[in-house]
């Protein structure tokens, strides 16, 4: 039976993940070098993995940052009433349930430019909707949960005792926070970074409808793939696709190596 | 004194940002689109919901990502077992391959079936030969699902495993019962909530699916157009109204898949 079972699951990984991974090194590199080269080295795909980085950078510093935060008050707060903090803890999950177009899609209909709060920004000469603004508003909803979720648990799990101790002795949060919670959080938030990061230099849904993926100004690499595919210009869309491939790759490696660390303490 | 009074404006600020930032993030918009379909009453929301195409759309993606679940359900279960249970080389580096579904940009996951799958590729010449099409048809939408869906239900499924009482399985066959039986009365029942969860989790994912999906499906409307797709070409056509209609129902749909895995995993951690 193990034979058969082995043989089997080997099969699946080799047709659902292995080929078409290879596909996509094959594919980059139909023309060789010179190709590859040439379809990365056009000013919108450079313009495009431009945007991709401030995009990463900006949301993965933001959300990290609110996502432990929010962490820490779901868990910690004494503030909050039960019911009202189960409520909120459900509502953490929200993005998950959402489809990315429509996570675009409520961005637009909120900020758009013919809605009131979007027209006022306008004036003021702040574009969000079919700008930057938009696009990270839209990959913050997209990757809301994935910090906290991260960090939760860990925080449940080392109990409040700890930091109780160290506030009784008198310290304010800030340290209690670096010395005594930060140490045991630090792997899970690390792995929510990876998470975030792999997230948001994927996300496609909410960044299309968001940005109206205009060319050289509002074009990510994953809307770059997907127009140059519409344009059936495969061999470009092969070269861009790889690039994010080799992120998520390595991003994958990372998630591993955090998960035993995780692990271990 | 002074310090404390500080401390309390400072954490006072803290919370009132953290708690904003999320009300105005999360909560906002969705009560927003519920908010536009049905801001002009009933009326405009049925008609919208009532237009053929749209209908079409929602049950299409009904009907396709129920196959990619139950597809789901069965690689999963299988190689959830396969992982756990057998020591084989390179049962390591598959492991850590699982997540790559959740690693890789959907559009690039897009493209690679439709390099794979698509006319001019080995697999689609051949089954052209053969008389059925892959890619731009259903097929190749529900190939899309299984895809972005795969670690779902080997990631439900494996912790379960892990923790299964070897004891209860040994003393299921000291007591005489065949493999398969001690299969199905021991360890499945023990691996049956993760399948389940896994499986509605991967379900709401593939209904909402629009990266990988929108490159290789035709989006032909009534035919191989699904829903998330349909709201997308609405938002393009300059149509809100109908985007929300069509976004309500498929929400009000994850919304309740949602609320189920929870019941589910609460249930089963209260046991």
């Amino acid at each position: 039976m193990k034979k058969v079972w082995v043989s089997l699951t080997y099969l699946v990984f080799l047709i659902l993940l292995i080929i078409p991974i290879i596909k996509i090194f094959t594919g980059a590199w139909a023309e060789g070098w010179d190709g590859f080269i040439e379809a990365l080295s056009r000013p919108q795909a450079l313009h495009a993995l431009m945007m991709t980085g401030i995009i990463v950078v900006v949301v993965t510093a933001l959300n990290t940052i609110f996502g432990v935060m929010l962490a820490l008050y779901l868990v910690r707060a004494n503030w909050i009433g039960g019911k009202l903090k189960q409520l909120l803890n459900s509502l953490v999950d929200l993005p998950y349930a959402v489809s990315p177009v429509i996570g675009g899609l409520m961005i637009v209909l909120i900020l758009g430019p013919s809605t009131a709060i979007g027209a006022l920004f306008e004036d003021i000469g702040f574009k969000i909707v079919y700008a930057l603004p938009g696009m990270i508003l839209a990959t913050l909803f997209v990757t809301f949960p994935l910090m906290v979720r991260e960090v939760m648990p860990v925080l449940q799990e080392i109990g409040a005792q700890q930091e109780e101790a160290a506030s009784t002795l008198g310290a304010y949060s800030w340290y209690t926070f670096w010395h005594v919670t930060w140490p045991s959080i630090r792997w899970g938030v690390i792995y929510g970074v990876v998470l975030t990061v792999a997230r948001s230099l994927g996300e496609f849904g909410a960044v299309l409808v968001v940005s109206g993926n205009i060319m050289n100004k509002t074009q990510t690499a994953t809307t770059l793939v997907y127009q140059d595919v519409e344009n059936f210009n495969v061999l470009a869309a092969n070269s861009v696709a790889l690039v994010l491939a080799a992120f998520s790759v390595g991003l994958l490696l990372l998630m591993e190596w955090a998960k035993k660390r995780k692990e271990v303490h | 004194m002074n310090n404390l009074f500080r401390n309390r404006w400072w954490s006072f600020g803290f919370r009132t940002t953290i708690m904003l930032y999320f009300i105005l993030l999360i909560v906002l918009p969705i009560i927003g689109i519920y908010g536009q379909s049905f801001r002009s009453g009933w009326g405009p929301f049925w008609e919208s919901v009532s237009d053929p195409l749209a209908w079409k759309a929602v049950l299409l993606t009904l009907k396709l990502a129920i196959i990619a679940t139950i597809i789901n359900i069965f690689l999963g279960t299988m190689i959830g077992w396969s992982l756990i249970r057998y020591r084989f080389p390179g049962r390591r580096l598959l492991n850590s391959l699982v997540d790559l579904p959740f690693a890789l940009p959907t559009a690039v996951g897009g493209l690679m079936i439709l390099l794979l799958l698509g006319p001019n590729s080995l697999v689609g010449s051949l089954a052209q030969g053969l008389g059925f099409d892959i890619v731009f048809h259903e097929p190749a939408i529900v190939v899309a699902m299984v895809f972005v869906t795969f670690p779902f239900v080997i990631r439900a499924v494996q912790p379960l495993l892990e923790e299964l009482d070897k004891s209860e399985e040994e003393a299921a066959y000291t007591l005489g019962a065949s493999k398969t039986r001690a299969f199905f009365q021991v360890i499945f029942p023990t691996m049956l909530p993760g399948i389940s969860s896994g499986a509605m989790l991967a379900f709401s994912r593939a209904l909402a699916e629009f990266g990988a999906v929108v490159l290789v499906a035709g989006n032909i409307p009534g035919k191989t157009l699904i829903a998330s797709v349909y709201i997308f070409g609405e938002i393009e056509s300059d149509n809100p109204q109908g985007a929300a209609a069509v976004s309500v129902m498929l929400l009000t749909l994850s919304f309740v898949i949602l609320w189920a895995v929870n019941l589910v995993q609460s249930r089963r951690l209260g046991k």
